[in-house]
């Protein structure tokens, strides 16, 4: 239905080029800053709630190095899925509608969990064993030594995991667009659908400027945020 | 329409185990299970293919000479571009030049996309992996009289085989999912199961879809595996002794996901 | 042989590695490159296999300048031994043993075969062959590095701190070790340390570099120790200078008492009849030393058990007839009886010496070696020798 609507107001406005994704971008300013709000919010989101179940799973993976080969075995098997597969399995097993827009956070949450599982277990594992043993010999008790050193010092590694995690749910929430659920990513399905006869970029160009944009914008909150809560590293010379 | 969990599962399994679903059918226009398989592995075998063959040798010429590494952060780069914007937008460029033969209007643009999609794991990984071999064992083969390019390939490659199979084996799950999408345009493969059953509504077909995309994946990925544990020296993967899975380097803030390298 | 001549590495930054450098590596000798951290000893080293590109000057491997023959092919005939081994952990023991050999295109089961007997031949079990280098402990790992630098039967090998990266008991059996391999093979070594220690023990000549790569002094240990050039050298050879170069000066003939030692498994009470003093020896059924028995202040009862192992005080060190000074002076002041015990070659009693008598026999030997620098000093200045007296060593 937004598409009809869209293509109304558009065939009435400006140029097909490419380089008109700025004008097009005024002209549906409500529109395309709901798709824009609505692609954060599908993309931290899942991070978010991902991490805070990663927390505690990887932290069991790393502690009890018997849990480590089924739970990466899993977690392992779950990326492997390729995520619109992974959109379109999500309703049956959650018993929701076949096209349920929650199947995307869902789905995406399940990603997240699966990249930082590990991510947490190896981050915690490359904590080095003195500086363990010498926390505990000082007194720390075992979650005081988790939250206060060990998580320090695996911060950087869980960052990097973070990053990955946010910019690849960038991309897949687009894809989720072509299956009808809204956000980004419906930029390009309208844009395909007002390209006949002759192509119509505008859209299509915003839409991937956008996702470039926010793509980057996480990143580098990430990026600050672990340089703001890891100062140590800044101040060893490289 | 079928309605919440237990009847759409149970429409699935009596959707795959249709045996008219698995032979072409082409008065209906409905290709078989079987014949969409080889479809979306013979695209995803030229995209990657093509991958290796470009982003393997710069890989490693980069990794063993150490120059040149803003080549491999500008392809980094590629992978923040969502890949069905890409997707639609050289579609839309490229395929009104291939009018009659519309199939090939969508290959062409797809198959970039798959080859530009493909390109920065294999390549990040590939110069990760020569990177990290211990410098005093390519000191050693330099001192031992080995030719640049022998240290290359006798010592370093061997050695970066992990990171490059990793590297390898998270492209082409990134291709099967990226060839799957392709199904939004008139393209064959497992993708237009999803895309036929969303246009017309036919659920059960939907989900069925997205099970055999599924299945697809984790079978290659286990078939990467087993090559894997062949192609890899015993020294180098470790698998003679009981150690544990290489850690992250807390040090420098990098993390393997999968075999991918993420610098923090 | 090895020969550097006017050798100077500067870099672009303006940093000078190495200054000058001229010196001489004898042929089937070791020649150890010694010094503090930044006097260019490794890139000495590495510019004898083209590693590294002298800025100017010349090395002449026998009589062929180094900088006329093709890298590879140069590095071919010299074998590398680095500090961490730098195995190749992506193939096997014997693999990498065989390296070089298979580089230069040898027959593959020619050079496996050379390789397994390289491999006993620096004291590894022949199972170790199919096994992987991360499997090796540092010290195994060291002595596979030794093995593979042998494989092509060089004539020259540059070994670079081989035996830094292991802990001091296994870095002592390596350099016995290696001594062994080259009194059997003679080849011309260049090693680099920053251990003096290590190279007055392993060093037929020594050079001493200091910061900024120039030569401080070109000796053989012994001249190193006894005659340093200036104070750098003698701080840099360190403290006990004199103790230590009792380690070059063969003990010769020493003045041994006889004495007969008691045998495991007798009498206490006879041990103590034979015995000289508070102290007897005990040997076992080959004559050879066991260690001492206090036979003195003994109580009665205690007379008529036997000699058993538990017994014995195992303090003294043991001195080889053939050995050093140094050896009989520590054997004689370890002795818990004051008399140090002397062994032959095979390890069987010879007899023993008082810690005076060793006194007395360095003494000689320094007024000998007093005597001698006189006499060069004077030769220098053109006068006669100052006359020779009796009671000259013989």
């Amino acid at each position: 239905m937004t598409a009809l609507t869209s293509a109304g107001t558009v065939l009435a406005s400006s140029s097909s080029s490419p380089l008109a994704f700025w004008s097009y971008f005024r002209d549906h300013l409500h529109e395309d800053l709901t798709f824009l709000w609505d692609h954060v919010y599908l993309s931290l989101l899942p991070v978010v709630i991902g991490l805070l179940i990663s927390l505690p799973l990887g932290y069991v993976a790393h502690r009890f190095r018997w849990t480590y080969p089924p739970i990466i075995s899993i977690t392992g098997l779950l990326y492997t899925i390729p995520s619109i597969a992974l959109f379109v399995i999500v309703p049956p097993l959650f018993g929701l509608k076949a096209l349920d827009p929650k199947q995307v956070p869902i789905a995406l949450t399940i990603y997240s969990v699966a990249l930082l599982t590990r991510v947490v277990a190896d981050g915690l594992s490359s904590v080095p064993e003195e500086t363990r043993l010498a926390a505990t010999a000082m007194g720390y008790g075992q979650l005081r030594r988790l939250v206060g050193v060990e998580l320090p010092i695996a911060a950087p590694v869980i960052a990097a995991g973070l990053r990955v995690a946010t910019v690849s749910n960038v991309s897949l929430v687009a894809i989720a667009g072509t299956i009808g659920l809204d956000n980004l990513g419906r930029l390009f399905d309208i844009g395909i659908q007002l390209s006949t006869p002759t192509p119509y970029y505008p859209p299509i160009v915003l839409g991937i400027i956008l996702c470039v944009l926010l793509a980057l914008t996480f990143d580098g909150l990430i990026v600050f945020g672990n340089r703001v809560l890891t100062p140590w590293r800044r101040a060893v010379a490289r | 329409m079928a309605a919440g969990g237990g009847s759409l599962m149970s429409s699935v399994f009596t959707w795959l185990n249709d045996p008219s679903h698995w032979r072409d059918d082409p008065s209906r226009s409905f290709i078989g299970i079987p014949t969409e398989i080889m479809t979306h592995l013979r695209f995803s075998a030229i995209a990657i293919g093509i991958a290796v063959a470009i982003a393997l040798p710069i890989g490693l010429v980069i990794g063993h000479s150490g120059r040149a590494t803003w080549v491999v952060s500008v392809v980094n780069a590629v992978r923040s571009i969502p890949g069905v914007g890409l997707l639609v937008l050289l579609a839309v460029i490229i395929s009104p030049h291939f009018h009659g033969r519309t199939d090939l209007g969508y290959l062409v643009p797809t198959e970039i996309v798959l080859v530009l999609i493909a390109l920065p794991p294999i390549l990040a990984n590939t110069y990760a992996g020569v990177d990290a071999v211990d410098p005093e064992v390519c000191d050693a083969a330099r001192g031992m009289g080995m030719t640049s390019r022998q240290v290359l390939l006798r010592v370093e490659f061997p050695n970066s085989l992990p990171l490059i199979f990793s590297g390898v084996r998270s492209a082409i799950l990134q291709v099967i999912a990226t060839a799957t999408i392709a199904s939004y345009f008139p393209l064959n493969g497992l993708g237009r199961y999803i895309y036929d059953g969303f246009h017309q509504q036919d659920y059960a077909q939907l989900v069925s879809g997205g099970v055999l995309v599924a299945l697809l994946a984790v079978l290659v990925d286990l078939a990467m595996a087993s090559i894997q544990r062949l192609a890899v020296s015993p020294g180098v993967s470790g698998r003679f002794s009981k150690r544990r899975s290489a850690p992250a380097d807390a040090a420098t803030g990098s993390v393997r996901i999968k075999g991918e390298v993420a610098t923090g | 042989m090895i020969r550097f001549e006017s050798v100077t590495k500067q870099y672009p930054d303006g940093t000078v590695a190495v200054s000058d450098l001229e010196f001489e590596a004898a042929s089937g000798e070791i020649t150890v490159l010694v010094g503090p951290s930044g006097c260019g000893k490794t890139t000495s080293l590495r510019m004898i296999n083209r590693l590294i590109e002298p800025t100017s000057g010349r090395i002449w491997l026998d009589d062929e300048d180094t900088a006329k023959i093709k890298p590879a092919q140069l590095r071919r005939g010299i074998g590398y031994v680095i500090q961490r081994a730098g195995l190749f952990p992506h193939r096997t023991v014997l693999d990498n043993i065989a390296t070089v050999p298979l580089l230069t295109g040898q027959n593959k089961k020619h050079a496996r075969a050379r390789a397994m007997e390289l491999l006993e031949r620096v004291g590894l079990d022949p199972a170790f062959a199919k096994r992987y280098p991360a499997q090796l402990s540092g010290g195994q790992q060291q002595r596979v590095g030794v093995a593979r630098a042998l494989a092509a039967d060089p004539p020259v090998m540059l070994l670079d701190e081989p035996f830094s990266a292991v802990d001091p008991v296994v870095r002592e059996q390596l350099q016995n070790e290696f001594l062994r391999l080259q009194a059997e093979l003679h080849k011309t070594i260049v090693f680099v340390t920053h251990d003096i220690d290590e190279a007055i023990k392993l060093g037929d000549k020594v050079a001493v570099l200091r910061v900024g790569g120039r030569l401080a002094q070109f000796a053989t240990p012994a001249e190193l120790l006894s005659r340093p050039v200036d104070s750098f050298v003698a701080g840099f050879v360190g403290r006990d200078r004199g103790y230590r170069a009792l380690g070059f000066a063969e003990a010769g003939a020493l003045p041994l008492s006889g004495e007969s030692p008691a045998r495991l498994g007798e009498k206490v009470r006879a041990a103590r009849e034979r015995a000289r003093d508070d102290w007897a020896l005990v040997v076992d059924a080959e004559q050879r030393p066991q260690g001492w028995l206090a036979v003195g202040g003994l109580p009665d009862d205690a007379l008529d058990g036997e000699i058993t192992a538990d017994l014995l005080n195992l303090g003294g060190t043991l001195a080889r007839e053939s050995g050093t000074l140094r050896e009989a002076l520590d054997a004689a002041l370890s002795s818990p009886s004051g008399r140090g015990v002397i062994v032959h070659d095979d390890g069987t009693f010879a007899g023993t010496v008082s810690a005076s008598q060793v006194l007395a026999r360095i003494e000689e030997r320094a007024a000998g070696v007093r005597r001698e620098a006189v006499d060069a000093a004077a030769a220098e200045r053109g006068r006669a020798p100052a006359g020779t007296w009796a009671g000259d060593e013989p």
